[in-house]
């Protein structure tokens, strides 16, 4: 039997890149020889896209597909990967973390949700959740002399692994229900007690990697001590992954079963929008409020997964990419701050931004204006979507409670905006501008603001996954 | 006859006890034991159902050598950070670990 | 000029903007304030263009897509504009007022040390108002609304280094949201309802009446959020807390923003989507109007014990407002347009007076304070009187013919909205003489050196003087009335009281009485004691005690039971009961995060438990 293994070619490039950094890294010693090998990282996310861009369909026995999803969303987690590249440098080489690991860590978590989204097969979706969760942990502790780092790794760690377990044993029980992992058998069975069961449980892992109310309660605490290129990465790949397999597994493969996970999806959205920006509301800690944010988004992320159909499949593909730029530029203006030799992360940190640097401010209220959906940002078409979604969807009162959280979440983000606008500046507060920072900060930003200007080719690109569905 | 539902019990037990370990246990290692419980109650059930529903492909045999390599690797890493975070915050009491919370 | 010049009515204030926004500190005062104003001319001239080949090419709307915006499925909406007689009137008001406006701040704001950004936000609000007045279609639109709010959140909290104008920012922007909030969910329901957000649409499926759905139970839905989102944005009862306080902005910015355009935006969305709420049945006669009247008269009454000319003035503003909203809730759509281009007028040049008094006189504005100005501001003097006569409605003054036709239409319809609308216009021209008389007549107060403002300023109001004079005649009754032959086709024919009926000699009789019994009370600059009445009227007839009492206090108190342990401080006393509430539920949410990795995974536990619950009793 042979195996056809061109369809993993951007799997595999970014995988060997990712070696390559962990073993150059031995072998290096100043920090320019790791620039280069930074750059090559980047050239191999580059070329990983580019393979992503021209794969087409294609699949890896029955264990994996590449179709409109995957590719969609593999090249989201691609470009959020170069993202978190080129955010992290300027950091890592000011705060001292400068190690190739970082970059090898990255590259494997993005192979990791890659595969995520792919995969058709539960316990290959359990391997790939692996691949995306391990390095993050370790990414999370990266800042070694850290109290709070240490802290936000051990406990990712140890609830990550608790909720996986619960995933696998889900995992378990749908093959004992129905024979076997794969998706193929289960998008005709039947929901039978044990077959619901082990569906819960892998929506409880799954809902515990995006954040997803009541299994989000490590969210706040990680992000908050993790280093902020770190966050900026994770908190937007772990929900691709997480999403995007929600996605494949219930509205595209379960379609039949809707009745049953239709409710369960929507409450747990209806859940995570009002908890996650109540919660936000009283932060003063800007990384624990973004984080809270980042919980809330999942929320508005389940409504399209919830909605089960078309539309709902689509917007939350484009939502997923609008967040990446917005979410990542948020984390990414806290990368150029500095108070008293660590993060600055307090929302008083940010005051008198404007008058050091209108560029960094500017940036800070359009992804501000896009987290709360203001138009014309890519956050407000993206909720709109979804919204319409669950209205398509025959969920009116869940786009209700989406309107409504985000008339609350308003006060969070203005507020954060506010600040930066607001002089004079903090004493003690640095800014540290960064090149390669600037750069992704710059790309992020006119992201963010085109696809809410311009959004109709974004919107055509996600829209051909909906022809999925069955 | 020992049948299908006495693997699943048992399993379900192991389960159970990997659970009241991870909820109960202070020692962030204990806790990571009572994970690997979980993990291999699974294990217990992709043999059992390999033998009782999918006999001719035993995709559950697989299943069940995969997850333990994971699971290993897993303990590597996880352990690892145990003991970095021993060395910094010099506990491994996980209700001491509250620096960051609200 | 056609049609396809509407574009640039839009792109030429934007482009101030961005321009005086990214280079304002090379350009130089000079510099910034020609950008800004021209910018703002150079629309106001090409809506006037446009705005005669409409009258050429009849009233059917010309729609200019720019591309499309938001597709879903069969729902597509395009980034497009609108030309017809409703978007040409405010496009000419927005324009015109605001040019006038702009001028006046180049003296207003000649010494501030922001001057270029006072200039950028002031563009972009022009802007983005004529989004709003110009979108094809509701999305459109709602970007419009969005960036209004937000650009007069910037304004008002302008002199953020003080706090009473930062809170009055907040306070704007919280309440606004509110409304907000129901706006996008009657946007929703009237996708849901006629599967399009196209004004032409709209208008051609709800055209006679509503047919098939004429009182559907949707469509009453969906007009009242609607209506909901209007009285945020217009400041009608329950809603108006916050027009108040936004007063703390630079005075040009109340006049533009909190008085002529911004404001209106709620009249404006109801008479745009004029045939959804004919259709939706009784919700214009029993909500709109009630809402409009019980407005009216309330900020009126309040008007008459405050002190600060300019709470006067943002009172009167609601007060007037609420007119507009009466007009529209008895059918006279075309009346109430037809007021809110005189108030524009009127409400600007009362603002600028005001605002002189103050430039003059570094920043007093308690009536209290004020007086004998008439001898030392004779071109202010002249501009209140004229603006506070029109509000008044004494004729010939251009308030006179619009509140004249709002009282006819409201006199055909409603005649309980009829009484009320009289006793309101009693009382208009009673707190207008009363502040005429309290700042300009009798003893001087203050130094002999206030005089009038420098030409910047007193052009403008010069202008405005012409327009709030003789302005009513595009309207008036006999005269050939070119607002009426712009407006009849969208609101249809309605009719006028002959002049000289026993009707105008009354609602004339009424305002003269108003204006006298003002004159009477306070001659000598007295204040005549209104007892206890007085009293609840000066507290705003404790509406905002009430929300106090009713709101924030059993929301402190309920979130004192769920939140013990976290500190009450710190939080914005100024922001709106209910948000108060949000955030007092906040903190319990908060509680529940402890730190505790167990305590995490019992939460992820129980999360799973309560799903499988769901699927076992299911």
């Amino acid at each position: 039997m042979t195996v056809d293994l061109r369809p993993l070619a951007p799997e595999v490039v970014v995988a060997a890149a990712a070696l390559l950094a962990l073993l150059a890294d031995v072998f290096t010693r100043t920090s320019r020889a790791r620039a280069v090998w930074w750059l090559v990282a980047l050239v191999a996310l580059g070329w990983a896209a580019g393979a992503v861009w021209t794969a087409g369909e294609g699949a890896f026995g029955v264990l994996y597909a590449r179709d409109g999803l995957a590719n969609a969303l593999q090249l989201v987690g691609l470009a959020v990967a170069a993202g978190g590249m080129l955010l992290a440098r300027d950091y890592l080489a000011r705060v001292g973390l400068d190690r190739g690991e970082y970059y090898a860590l990255v590259l494997l978590s993005t192979v990791g949700a890659m595969l995520m989204v792919a995969s058709q097969d539960l316990l290959f979706l359990f391997v790939a959740l692996e691949t995306l969760s391990v390095p993050l942990y370790v990414l999370a502790g990266f800042a070694r002399d850290s109290h709070r780092s240490q802290e936000a790794s051990l406990k990712y760690f140890l609830l990550g692994s608790f909720a996986s377990a619960l995933l696998l044993y889900g995992v378990a029980l749908v093959y004992g229900a129905t024979g076997s992992t794969g998706l193929a058998r289960l998008a005709g069975a039947e929901g039978s007690f044990p077959l619901l069961v082990g569906l819960g449980l892998v929506v409880v892992g799954l809902g515990f990697k995006a954040a997803v109310v009541p299994f989000h309660a490590w969210a706040p605490d990680v992000y908050e001590g993790a280093p902020v290129p770190a966050v900026a990465f994770m908190s937007v790949l772990a929900k691709v992954g997480a999403v995007g397999a929600l996605v494949r597994l219930l509205p595209l493969t379960l379609p039949h079963l809707l009745p049953a996970w239709q409710p369960l999806l929507a409450a747990l959205s209806a859940a995570t929008m009002v908890v996650g920006n109540l919660a936000a509301l009283r932060q003063t800690n800007l990384k624990r409020m973004l984080a809270y944010s980042s919980v809330s988004h999942a929320g508005y992320l389940l409504v399209g997964v919830a909605a089960g159909n078309g539309t709902g499949v689509w917007s939350a593909v484009y939502y997923l990419a609008a967040y990446a730029a917005m979410n990542l530029g948020a984390f990414g203006v806290l990368t150029f701050l500095e108070r008293a030799g660590v993060e600055a992360d307090e929302v008083e940190d940010l005051r008198g931004l404007a008058d050091r640097s209108p560029a960094l401010a500017a940036a800070f209220a359009v992804f501000m204006a896009s987290l709360t959906g203001l138009p014309p940002t890519a956050g407000f078409v993206g909720k709109f979507y979804l919204f319409m979604a669950a209205l398509q969807g025959g969920l009116l009162w869940l786009a209700v409670v989406g309107v409504i959280t985000s008339v609350v979440s308003v006060a969070y983000y203005l507020r954060a905006a506010y600040a930066a606008y607001l002089g004079p500046g903090r004493a003690g507060v640095r800014l540290h501008p960064g090149p390669w920072a600037g750069v992704g900060l710059g790309v992020s930003a006119a992201a963010t603001l085109l696809f809410g200007v311009l959004p109709g080719p974004l919107t055509t690109w996600a829209q051909r996954v909906a022809a999925l569905l069955r | 006859m020992i049948g299908l539902s006495h693997y699943l019990v048992l399993s379900s037990l192991l389960f159970g006890l990997g659970l009241y370990g991870v909820l109960t246990r202070r020692n962030a290692v204990a806790i990571l034991m009572g994970i690997e419980l979980m993990l291999n109650a699974a294990n217990v059930n992709f043999v059992a159902f390999t033998r009782f529903v999918d006999p001719t492909f035993v995709r559950g045999h697989v299943a069940a050598l995969i997850v333990i390599t994971l699971a290993a690797c897993e303990a590597v890493v996880g352990l690892a950070l145990v003991i970095n975070a021993y060395r910094h915050l010099e506990t491994v009491n996980v209700d001491q670990v509250d620096l960051m919370k609200g | 000029m056609d049609a396809r010049a509407v574009p640039w009515i839009v792109a030429l204030p934007l482009a101030g903007a961005v321009a005086n926004g990214l280079w304002g500190g090379r350009l130089g005062r000079r510099g910034v304030s020609l950008v800004a104003c021209l910018a703002v001319l150079a629309a106001f001239l090409v809506s006037a263009g446009a705005a005669r080949d409409l009258a050429a090419a009849g009233p059917s709307p010309q729609v200019v897509r720019l591309f499309d915006w938001v597709a879903v499925g069969e729902f597509r909406a395009s980034a497009a504009l609108q030309w017809d007689p409703l978007s040409a009137l405010l496009a000419l008001v927005v324009t015109g007022v605001g040019f006038l406006i702009h001028v006046y701040s180049v003296g207003y704001m000649a010494d501030d040390p922001d001057y270029s950004r006072y200039f950028t936000y002031l563009n972009l609000f022009v802007a983005s108002m004529l989004v709003l007045v110009l979108g094809a279609n509701l999305l459109v639109l709602f970007v419009g609304w969005e960036l209004v709010g937000l650009c007069s959140y910037l304004l008002i909290g302008f002199w953020f280094e003080r706090p009473a104008a930062a809170a009055a920012g907040r306070k704007a922007f919280v309440v606004n949201r509110l409304g907000d909030a129901a706006f996008v969910l009657g946007i929703l329901s009237v996708w849901a309802l006629l599967g399009t957000l196209e004004f032409r649409e709209i208008w051609r499926l709800l055209g006679d009446g509503g047919g098939a759905l004429r009182g559907h139970p949707g469509l009453v839905a969906a007009s009242l959020l609607l209506f909901a989102g209007a009285t945020g944005k217009s400041a009608q009862l329950p809603l108006y807390v916050w027009l108040p306080d936004a007063m703390e902005g630079p005075t040009p910015v109340s006049a533009l923003i909190h008085a002529a355009t911004m404001v209106t935006a709620g009249v404006f969305l109801v008479g745009r989507l004029w045939p959804l709420f004919e259709a939706a049945g009784p919700v214009l006669g029993a909500v709109v109007a009630p809402v409009g009247a019980a407005t009216a008269l309330f900020a009126a009454t309040v008007a008459v014990t405050q002190y600060d000319l300019k709470r006067v003035l943002a009172y009167s503003t609601i007060s007037q407002l609420g007119y507009m909203f009466l007009a529209l809730g008895v059918g006279g759509g075309g009346a109430a347009f037809f007021h809110l281009t005189t108030h524009a007028f009127f409400k600007a040049l009362l603002f600028l007076a005001a605002g002189s008094v103050m430039h003059a006189l570094h920043g007093q504005i308690d009536l209290r304070h004020l007086g004998g100005l008439r001898r030392y501001m004779p071109l202010t003097f002249l501009g209140f009187v004229v603006g506070a006569l029109s509000l008044a409605g004494i004729p010939p003054l251009s308030g006179f013919w619009s509140k004249e036709e709002i009282l006819h239409a409201a006199r055909a319809h409603a005649v309980g909205v009829w009484a009320v609308a009289l006793v309101t216009s009693f009382v208009t021209a009673y707190y207008a003489t009363r502040a005429a008389v309290l700042a300009f007549f009798g003893e001087a107060h203050q130094p002999a050196h206030a005089h009038d403002p420098p030409p910047a300023m007193a052009w403008p109001m010069a202008g405005l003087v012409v327009l709030s004079a003789v302005g009513g005649f595009v309207g008036a009754g006999w005269a050939a009335a070119p607002l009426h032959a712009l407006l009849q086709p969208v609101f249809g024919e309605h009719g006028k009281a002959a002049a000289g009926s026993g009707e105008v000699v009354l609602a004339v009789s009424v305002a003269v009485a108003g204006v006298l019994a003002g004159w009477w009370a306070h001659r000598g600059r007295r204040e005549p004691d209104l007892g206890p009445v007085g009293r609840v009227l000066a507290a705003g007839w404790g509406v905002e005690a009430l929300y106090d009492r009713a709101l924030v206090r059993p929301a402190k108190a309920f979130s004192r039971l769920l939140a013990e342990r976290v500190d009450a401080g710190g939080i914005d006393r100024t922001a709106s009961a209910l948000a108060e509430a949000v955030v007092r539920a906040a903190s319990a949410v908060r509680t529940w995060q402890t730190g505790n990795v167990r305590q995490y995974a019992a939460g992820v536990l129980a999360g799973a438990v309560v799903l499988f619950a769901y699927w076992v009793l299911r």
